[in-house]
């Protein structure tokens, strides 16, 4: 990339840990308290950023030929296969055990958040046995 | 009913997703990348590991604004913490283990799916990709039931 498209990268990124910090979503007790039910503010969060999104990836390839700085548009790459339901299935027991997932342990690191380092060690293992034990270098091409 | 479904309200919510929306929206506008969270947890690997599938071009080739984009997720949670945060910061009292198997597990297995909660939530979502509907509902399914059990069994 661009140093203008990192920049780029740079700021919506800072948009992403700004919204994940405002919506309390970098507070693991407020994602259990979601998976136990009891405040479904979470849903606000995945549909307002999703309905967003949806709008961008939806129209911005037909107003644009290409991004304004790089030379073509990507794609989340979905495939439905086994790995994709039971990684899902995993990853969400991980979820429900600690409430964390990968963007707020990112993120609460800036607010202060300590203890979600050891998270961000866990998940940094856990991405690596997956690699180095579990990976097919044929999986496509992950724009995610 | 509201207050029963948002004890917490709901104004926060909505505008946190709408700002995280706008990051990806902005980020995909401008360079077309797409901005899911977990690939950065595989593809920064590429600078120590020399093992193939961490040496693909989807990772190898992408580690530096993944990197970038984490940094942008601290800045500005940082910023909000300057802003708007409590003095002393955010702290969580999940206890250790839980956070480190907890982690483990969604590390492994957000890049065995190849998405996460951004990955398949928010960009799979809107890309109106039926395999990453049916990964939210899979890892939304599990979640329930293992924070529920974890809370019977006097975890917090």
């Amino acid at each position: 990339m661009k140093p203008v498209s990192l920049l780029a990268v740079l700021a919506g990124g800072a948009l992403f840990g700004f919204g994940l910090a405002l919506s309390t979503m970098i507070s693991p007790e407020v994602v259990l308290s979601f998976l136990r039910l009891r405040d479904f503010g979470l849903l606000l969060v995945l549909g307002g950023a999703a309905s967003v999104t949806f709008v961008a990836y939806r129209f911005a390839p037909r107003v644009l030929s290409k991004p304004l700085f790089e030379a073509q548009f990507g794609k989340h790459p979905s495939e439905l296969n086994r790995e994709t339901i039971l990684g899902a299935a995993i990853f969400g027991a991980g979820w429900g055990l600690c409430g964390v997932c990968p963007g707020p342990a990112i993120a609460g690191l800036g607010a202060g958040n300590w203890p979600l380092l050891i998270a961000l060690v866990g998940i940094a293992v856990g991405a690596y046995v997956q690699g180095r034990f579990f990976g097919r270098a044929s999986t496509p091409a992950s724009a995610e | 009913m509201v207050e029963a479904l948002f004890p917490n309200g709901l104004a926060h919510y909505l505008a946190g997703g709408l700002l995280i929306g706008a990051g990806v929206a902005l980020i995909f506008v401008l360079t077309g990348a797409v901005s899911g969270m977990s690939s950065v947890f595989s593809s920064t690997w590429s600078y120590v590991s020399s093992w193939p599938f961490f040496q693909q071009p989807q990772f190898a080739g992408t580690r530096t604004w993944r990197l970038v984009l984490a940094a942008g997720l601290i800045a500005g949670a940082l910023l909000w913490w300057f802003l708007l945060g409590p003095v002393g910061g955010v702290q969580t009292a999940v206890s250790w283990w839980q956070l480190l198997l907890g982690g483990f597990l969604v590390g492994f297995g957000a890049r065995l799916s190849n998405g996460c909660t951004s990955g398949h939530g928010i960009c799979g979502l809107a890309s109106l990709q039926l395999p990453s509907a049916l990964a939210v509902l899979t890892f939304l399914a599990t979640a329930i039931v293992v924070a529920n059990v974890v809370l019977a069994l006097g975890g917090r």
